[in-house]
Parts: C-alpha cells; sequence; structure tokens
C-alpha cells in the first residue's frame, strides 16, 4: 500500500487516484502516496529529537499535533528514552503530520509489553474513532483486531479468507483457519445428511455430533467454548443434541470464568460453576451443546 | 593442561608479541634526546615534507570522501547482478603490494602510459608532480575508506529509509537526512584510517610520483632519504608521525564507541569485509 514493496500484479487505488496499476505500468513512489505509516518498532529516527521526528513530513503542524496527542512535554526528547507507548504516540504523530488520505499501522501493539497493551490500546481506538481517517491494521492478534476494526480480513498464505465483522468471522467461519483464529474449537470428522434436514458428523476423535448446517464429506464442526456446557451426567431431558462424554483434562481460570478441556473440546463456565460441579482433571463430566450452535466448514482431504 | 600453566602461557605470548610491537616505537623516541629531535623538526627537509604531505593528504582525502561516499552508499543500499565483484575489485588496492600500486599508475596515467596521451594534449602532465602523489595516496586509501562506509551504511536500519520515504523524503533527502546523519559515526571512522593510511604511503609514492624534496616528498620518504644523511632528522619526523597515527587511531576508538547509538537490524548483505 505504502509503495515500499511492489507486487507483481493488482491495482492498487484510493477513490479514483490509481497508486499503483500491474498492468498499465503505474507505480507511484512511496514519498507521493498520501498514506501515514505507522511501523512495528515505530521507526523514529534516533538522531533527532520527538518534535524533529514529528516535524520531519513538513507541514508545520507539529507542535499541534504534539499538543493532540499529549506528548507535547516530550518534544526535546530522544527517541531511546521513551516508553513503548510514549514511541507509538510520537510515530502516530509523525505519520499524521503530512494530513494523509490513509493510515497504515503495522501491528501497532506488538513491541509493547503485555502490561501496556491493553492500556494503549484502548487509547489506540479512541484515537482512530476521532481521525475518522480510513485506516489499514495489520496484527496477528485477533482480539487486537476486534478491539480496534471495524471490518476484520483474515489472510493465510497471500489469500483472503474473509472480510467482514467479528462478529461474522465468530459465528460463520468460511475457513477451518478462521475458526481456530477465532478461538472456536474444531472438530475434523466426516458429515452425511440425516433426518429432519439435520447432518450428523462422525467425529475422528470419536463420537457423533448433529448439526443444523448442510454438510457432506470431510468437515469440521466449529463451536465456541461459551456455547458449551459440563454437567456430571447426560440427560436426555433438554434440547442440545449432542452430548460428548470425556474425562476433564484441565482447568484454566481466565477472570471469572474456567476454561475445561474435555477430550478435543474446550468449554468455558463460570468459575462459581466450575466450584459447585467440583470440577478437577481427572473427573468424569458430559459435554454438551446444541445442533444449532454446531457450525460446518469444509476441510481439505 | 594445568589451568595456571594455560593461563601463564597465553600471558607469555601477549607479553613477547607486545614488547616486539612497542620496542620499536619507543626506540624512536629513546635514541635521541626531545631536544634534538624538535630542533630537527624545524629543518627546510621536514618542513618541506611536512607541507608537501598535509597539502596533498587533505586533497586525497576530499576526493575519496566526494566519491566514496555515494559510491558506498549505492553499494550498500541496492542488489543488483556484479556486486560482488565490484565490491572486491575496490577492495584490490589493499592487498596489492604498494609497489606494484606504483607501477600501475605510471603505465596508467604516465607520460608513456595509457592515458599519457590523453593527458599530454590536455596539457596534464601528472607523473613525478604533485598531482602524482595525490593520485597515489588516493589508490591506496581509498579502499580503507569504502569498505567501512559501506558497512557504516549496512548498520543503518532500512526502515529508517522506509520510514523517510513514506514522510515524503525522495531518494535524494533521504540520503542527505537519514543516511548521512545515522552512518556518521562509522563515515568519520573510516574517514580517519583512511587518512591514517595516507599519511604513510611510500611505495606508490616514490614509483609514480619520484622524491623531489618541496614537491613531491612526503613524510614518509624524507625519511627514507634523510635516514642514511642524518638519522637524526629521520627519527624526528619518525617520532611526529608515531604521534599522529596514535593521535587518529585513539580518535577512531572514541568515535566508534560512541557510534551504537543507532537501532540496528541484520544487515541486509553480507558484510563486506
Amino acid at each position: 500500500m505504502a509503495g515500499l514493496a511492489r507486487p507483481d500484479a493488482g491495482r492498487i487505488r484510493l477513490g479514483d487516484d490509481v497508486w499503483f496499476d500491474a498492468s498499465r505500468g503505474v507505480n507511484r513512489p512511496p514519498e507521493e502516496r498520501p498514506v501515514g505509516y505507522v511501523f512495528q518498532d515505530y521507526a523514529l529516527f534516533p538522531h533527532l529529537r520527538v518534535r524533529a521526528n514529528v516535524a520531519f513530513g513538513g507541514n508545520g503542524r507539529a507542535d499541534d499535533l504534539l499538543e493532540r496527542f499529549a506528548i507535547a512535554h516530550l518534544a526535546r526528547a530522544r527517541p531511546r528514552d521513551l516508553s513503548g507507548g510514549e514511541r507509538q504516540r510520537v510515530g502516530l504523530a509523525r505519520a499524521l503530520a503530512r494530513d494523509p488520505d490513509v493510515l497504515l499501522l503495522d501491528e501497532p501493539l506488538s513491541a509493547l509489553d503485555a502490561h501496556t497493551r491493553s492500556s494503549v490500546r484502548l487509547e489506540l481506538r479512541e484515537v482512530l474513532r476521532e481521525l475518522a481517517l480510513p485506516a489499514l491494521l495489520v496484527t496477528h492478534d485477533f482480539e487486537d483486531a476486534v478491539v480496534l476494526a471495524d471490518r476484520i480480513g483474515v489472510l493465510l498464505d497471500g489469500r483472503l479468507l474473509q472480510l467482514g465483522s467479528a462478529a461474522e468471522l465468530v459465528d460463520s467461519p468460511a475457513d477451518p483457519f478462521v475458526a481456530s483464529l477465532t478461538g472456536g474449537n474444531l472438530l475434523p470428522g466426516h458429515a452425511r445428511p440425516v433426518a429432519n434436514g439435520l447432518t450428523a458428523v462422525v467425529l475422528e476423535a470419536g463420537g457423533t455430533v448433529l448439526s443444523t448446517e448442510a454438510g457432506s464429506g470431510r468437515v469440521g464442526v466449529v463451536v465456541q467454548p461459551w456455547e458449551v456446557t459440563i454437567a456430571r451426567t447426560a440427560t436426555s431431558d433438554e434440547s442440545a443434541l449432542n452430548h460428548l462424554p470425556g474425562v476433564v483434562a484441565s482447568l484454566f481460570p481466565v477472570g471469572n470464568r474456567v476454561r475445561v478441556r474435555v477430550g478435543p473440546l474446550t468449554a468455558e463456565v463460570t468459575a462459581a460453576s466450575a466450584d459447585r460441579l467440583e470440577l478437577a482433571p481427572g473427573e468424569p463430566v458430559v459435554a454438551s451443546f446444541k445442533a444449532t450452535a454446531a457450525r460446518l466448514v469444509p476441510l481439505r482431504d | 593442561m594445568r589451568r595456571f600453566a594455560f593461563t601463564a602461557l597465553l600471558a607469555l605470548a601477549l607479553t613477547v608479541t607486545a614488547a616486539f610491537l612497542l620496542l620499536p616505537v619507543l626506540a624512536i623516541f629513546l635514541e635521541v634526546s626531545p631536544g634534538r629531535l624538535l630542533d630537527q623538526l624545524g629543518s627546510e627537509v621536514a618542513l618541506d615534507a611536512a607541507r608537501v604531505t598535509l597539502k596533498t593528504n587533505a586533497i586525497a582525502l576530499g576526493l575519496i570522501v566526494l566519491f566514496g561516499t555515494p559510491s558506498a552508499y549505492l553499494l550498500a543500499t541496492r542488489r543488483f547482478r556484479g556486486r560482488a565483484l565490484v565490491v572486491t575489485l575496490l577492495e584490490l588496492p589493499l592487498v596489492l603490494p604498494p609497489a606494484v600500486a606504483g607501477i600501475g599508475l605510471l603505465v596508467a596515467f604516465g607520460r608513456q602510459g595509457l592515458l599519457g596521451g590523453t593527458l599530454d594534449a590536455a596539457g596534464v602532465s601528472v607523473g613525478f608532480t604533485q598531482l602524482a602523489v595525490v593520485c597515489a595516496v588516493t589508490f591506496v586509501a581509498s579502499p580503507f575508506y569504502v569498505r567501512t562506509a559501506i558497512a557504516a551504511f549496512e548498520s543503518v536500519d532500512e526502515t529508517m529509509f522506509d520510514a523517510a520515504r513514506t514522510l515524503g523524503a525522495g531518494p535524494a533527502r533521504t540520503f542527505v537526512r537519514v543516511a548521512l546523519p545515522l552512518a556518521g559515526g562509522g563515515l568519520s571512522a573510516g574517514a580517519a584510517m583512511a587518512f591514517a593510511r595516507g599519511l604513510g604511503e611510500f611505495g606508490a609514492t616514490i614509483m609514480f610520483a619520484g622524491s623531489l624534496q618541496g614537491v613531491t616528498q612526503t613524510v614518509s620518504l624524507a625519511i627514507y632519504q634523510e635516514f642514511d644523511v642524518n638519522l637524526d632528522a629521520a627519527l624526528a619526523i619518525s617520532a611526529l608521525l608515531v604521534l599522529v597515527s596514535g593521535a587518529i587511531l585513539l580518535s577512531v576508538k572514541v568515535v566508534s564507541a560512541r557510534a551504537p547509538s543507532v537501532w540496528t537490524s541484520p544487515p541486509r548483505f553480507a558484510r563486506s569485509g
């Protein structure tokens, strides 16, 4: 996008402004593209002070931007003396100095330690909302994408697997990679249609699962952890059709919840429930979920 | 082998090496009294030699930096076919015997040389003039600068250049505002080493420029001439050279120690040298 690398084919344009067109030999150099680029490690110029960094692109807006990002007090500091969060703000301010039409952010949070990440992430979300500038953000962390983005595109091996809102990606993953990225369970198996418009999937890990989605051949059953209930005994006196007996393999507390691993499934229950049921590794339990919660994604053979 | 014995052997090797390298340098200062040394430095021969050396070396260094810096930048930042070959060619004078360099310069630029006719027609005669000294010094000293300069540019994180481009700086402005300042430490160190090498140049100079006092006789050539006529004079000039060389080496160390304030990432190409 920024013009720092040259694609083999394709077209890049903003509105009617064509920046790159392989078929017509158009390739505008980076200095002529109206982009603001925030690099993964911020790439602040070490030989310049903060104010000089922000003013590098010219345009006389340096002081306003320093004010806006609350770093005016750091104007004479050197990049090496700044904290991660401060560097990010300088990087952002610098990228905006030329009044760009698009903001490009390359893994803007990966250079931060875990402690500062979540607060800086929320700050960044506010900034992006305020700026109301089209922004393209690259990240490996699905959670970052959920917090910061309006639409999420999942790329694997150079292919766009799915483009949609976070909810769409979680509810209807188009590909097993997307399913695992969003944190859902993925159970491979073999599907065939059965009575009542349902699909039965014989799981490779053992057992059979019913789904309201259509599918055949090799598929992955996608179930979100919070849709899996844990019980001591199986009941047929309820609407959920899928019951997978197993043994508790591990428990992982996350805040007021507990992630319980039973066989190939990870379930998320409240900590209170985990206590009440006296869940512990080795205990026999039944993991259940509804057929309506079982999504099917095609798997390669 | 017992630990103590091994360490003792290492220390012995170091002592012998250090003594061997230090003795000749010390001897220069100890052989004659300081008063006599200073006396000799004021002689015609010494002063002429100093003048010739300073003038020719300053010009040579100027040329080396002027042409060497952009060359090094190109080699450090672009990949092209034959790049390795070009770098090796530029390093050649490092391993070439100075006398061979001198002969080479003579047959290239001298009266009867390859370009001799052309230069003659332009009214320029190179052999045995101060211009020849500049040529000889430039020839042998440039690899010292260019190699270090390439390494200096390579050690700059290329994301810096990317950042500058996205901020509206074209390739030329990026070179001036980002590459030069960030590679500055390395470039200075390279220039200092090239200067030191140039000061000590003898073989190529004497073959191509001759040893005419006041015209082409540099400090090194003066030492050689005075050596069997007036040892004291030779010693005086040598002592001066030792002090100057020592000062240059020290300044390079100091600058290099300050240089790593630049954030670095692995260089794009293998380091050349």
